[in-house]
């Protein structure tokens, strides 16, 4: 009966989102230690590093996340590939719930499709693996190829697809440089053969020549793979030419998600237009760059209702105490009073 | 013409190691004239801080200057003693480093820091320091200085941080102040904030910059000239419009192509093939002839110099007759 009932559900599901994020957040811990709390009457401390973030990614899109240091885009990231399990919330992918997977061999069917890659290529390979162990090691772990000679084909192959000579794969990681490292790293993410990349700040740590390199490799193997990516970046250029959609994040929480164009030619919330504004003018169109007022707030204590209030140039006394909702505008989602009241366009 | 503040000539960095010597940087010349903010960019290896380090005697041993001349408003520097090399240093040219936590000292207060350095570099009495120090944060943007100035580096925020390193750096009026990455750290919008405030101060106090940077943006906002460097040789000078809008270098040419932008529509960057050679390893001739889109006869035999074309100078064989000899050796 049930099955009945929940079959075209699902069906429904698959055909438009491949990741659903829904009210998905995370609460860390950083209390001091039990001990020191008794003898200084020290209270616990909570940090909301992300709260009530819902978003969908549709196959063989890039949806980007994008917010400075400590709005919570890691947090995002991880708790969507189930590195670290959530607070609230759940992640779907393909109509199946991630948390709620108990069987261990469903867990693993849906883990290999999932796979990231990290910010820095140095730390995230092992330094003591040849580059071929370090791409081979998800295809072992998955049985992916039935013997040695097979595993040894796809290695190669996949070393030739991210623009390597598949005789480097004898090399240890400190013989390549940062952009082949990363390279590296993009090859054994696609071994297990994935559908779903999460991609946490991938180019950071790279110079822009080498960047370019890996962007347009990201680009051609979505074309070639049908990947879909959640891109999590703080470099709103690269967003822009990486995703088809974006969402913005500050202090934990999506304040807008808008199809990149839209978000670009005309962004609503406030955060999102100072955000636009601080990047420098590379066009030398003379722009007068109006630099905003203060830093992100401590996330321990975030700012009471909308978070973004002592920054605002809009904020009035609604701001200050009630939390806005993630409304629709246009094709985006806003959550911000001013632009549900009508009092900024 | 006015004597430039700073004036480089053919400088040259190496680095003694046990496989032989290194070449860090090599016949770097160029001129920051008074109240001018040069940027100075490239990728990783370039040896845009190398130059840095060597302007204000700061190479690490067993690196040293092996060549060329530093001129400080046409006084020889690079020759000086330690001593007299310190006397300069915050003096009269100022530093600003990329990671403000590491220039300031964990255990001083902040006032202590810029009291120590007003006091060192001029002759104020100790509440006269104090007053100055004041003025110094007030300008910098520090919301409630009287009580922030007795505050630890670790109770600032990274940008508030930035900020006190910016008052160190001048505090005692330097004619120069070199900026390495002073923004890398922090985030867009913070970063927008600082290099404003970089600007305005060095305008308020006719100082000269050098502004080392990986961040083609930060250097189109804040310079007004740009050199641009490769495998420790400037590959480009000119101003900074004409070096983005038509970059001469082929190496120019592809690192603004290579840069996303937030206007242009475009389905791919261009992209560089390979990478920055190792200092163990750069090619013969033109460093950049083996990545080079427009390689030709000379520039695997020859190594171009810095020539003026156009408002720029370039160090490319396209730009100048090439030596009639290297039909020959090829």
């Amino acid at each position: 009966m049930s099955a009945v009932m929940e079959a075209p559900e699902t069906a429904a599901r698959t055909s438009d989102a491949l990741v659903e994020v829904q009210g998905l957040g995370r609460i860390f811990d950083v209390s001091k230690p039990w001990l020191n709390r008794v003898i200084e009457h020290a209270p616990r401390r909570l940090l909301t590093a992300a709260a009530d973030v819902t978003f969908a990614i549709a196959r063989r899109e890039t949806f980007a996340l994008v917010g400075e240091s400590g709005s919570g885009k890691s947090t995002v990231a991880k708790m969507v590939v189930g590195l670290i399990p959530p607070t609230t919330g759940d992640v779907i992918i393909d109509g199946v719930s991630m948390h709620e997977v108990k069987h261990a061999a469903q867990r693993r069917m849906l883990r290999r499709r999932i796979q990231m890659v990290f910010q820095d290529p140095y730390a995230s390979l092992n330094p003591r693996w040849r580059a071929l162990d370090i791409i081979a090691e998800p295809i072992r772990a998955f049985g992916l190829a039935q013997a040695a000679a097979e595993t040894a084909t796809q290695v190669g192959d996949l070393l030739r697809l991210v623009g390597l000579d598949p005789a480097d794969g004898v090399k240890f990681p400190h013989e390549f440089s940062g952009g082949q490292r990363q390279r590296i790293a993009i090859a054994r993410a696609l071994a297990s053969k994935p559908e779903f990349i999460v991609c946490d700040e991938p180019t950071s740590a790279l110079d822009v020549s080498v960047q370019a390199q890996i962007l347009n490799l990201m680009r051609d193997l979505q074309d070639r793979l049908g990947l879909t990516y959640l891109f999590i970046s703080h470099n709103l250029a690269v967003v822009r030419h990486m995703a088809n959609r974006i969402g913005v994040m500050y202090l934990g929480r999506l304040v807008e998600v808008a199809p990149a164009r839209e978000m670009f030619a005309k962004p609503k919330h406030p955060y999102t237009r100072m955000l636009l504004d601080a990047v420098p003018d590379l066009d030398l169109t003379g722009r007068q760059r109006k630099p905003v007022e203060g830093e992100v707030p401590n996330p321990v204590n975030p700012p009471s209702g909308c978070a973004f209030h002592p920054r605002c140039p809009f904020a009035n006394e609604r701001c200050r105490t009630e939390r806005p909702l993630a409304l629709p505008s246009g094709a985006a989602t806003v959550a911000c009073h001013a632009i549900a009241e009508g009092r900024i366009q | 013409m006015t004597t430039p503040v700073l004036s480089v000539r053919n400088l040259r960095v190496e680095f003694p190691t046990r496989r032989g010597t290194l070449t860090a940087i090599d016949e770097v010349s160029f001129d920051i004239a008074p109240g001018e903010i040069l940027g100075v960019v490239g990728e990783s290896g370039a040896g845009k801080s190398i130059t840095g380090s060597a302007v204000i005697g700061l190479i690490e041993p067993p690196g040293r200057i092996a060549g060329g001349e530093v001129y400080l408003r046409g006084e020889r520097i690079d020759r000086l003693s330690g001593e007299a090399m310190r006397k300069i240093r915050g003096k009269r040219i100022g530093m600003v480093f990329q990671d403000p936590l590491t220039s300031l000292n964990p255990l001083y207060r902040i006032g202590e820091q810029l009291i120590e350095t007003i006091k060192t570099h001029t002759t104020l009495s100790e509440s006269g320091a104090r007053k100055k120090a004041l003025a110094l944060l007030t300008e910098v943007g520090i919301p409630a200085p009287d009580t922030r100035i007795d505050n630890y580096p670790h109770q600032f925020s990274g940008g508030m941080r930035q900020r006190v390193v910016l008052a160190l750096a001048l505090a005692a009026e330097p004619e120069l102040v070199i900026a390495d990455e002073p923004t890398t750290a922090l985030d867009v919008s913070v970063q927008a904030q600082i290099i404003a405030l970089l600007k305005r101060l060095c305008r308020q106090h006719g100082a000269a910059v050098m502004l080392i940077t990986h961040d083609m943006g930060v250097i189109a906002e804040t310079a007004d000239r740009v050199a641009v460097m490769y495998a420790g040789r400037i590959a480009e000078v000119g101003p900074v419009r004409d070096v983005i809008k038509a970059p001469l270098h082929p190496y120019t040419k592809g690192l603004m192509g290579s840069i996303p932008s937030l206007t242009g529509e475009s389905d791919r960057l261009v992209q560089i093939p390979g990478t920055m050679p190792r200092l163990t390893a750069i090619p013969s001739g033109c460093a950049f002839h083996p990545r080079c889109p427009r390689c030709f006869v000379p520039c695997a035999t020859f190594r171009p110099e810095l020539q003026a074309e156009q408002t720029s100078q370039v160090a490319c064989w396209l730009y100048h007759p090439y030596p009639v000899t290297a039909g020959i050796a090829s």
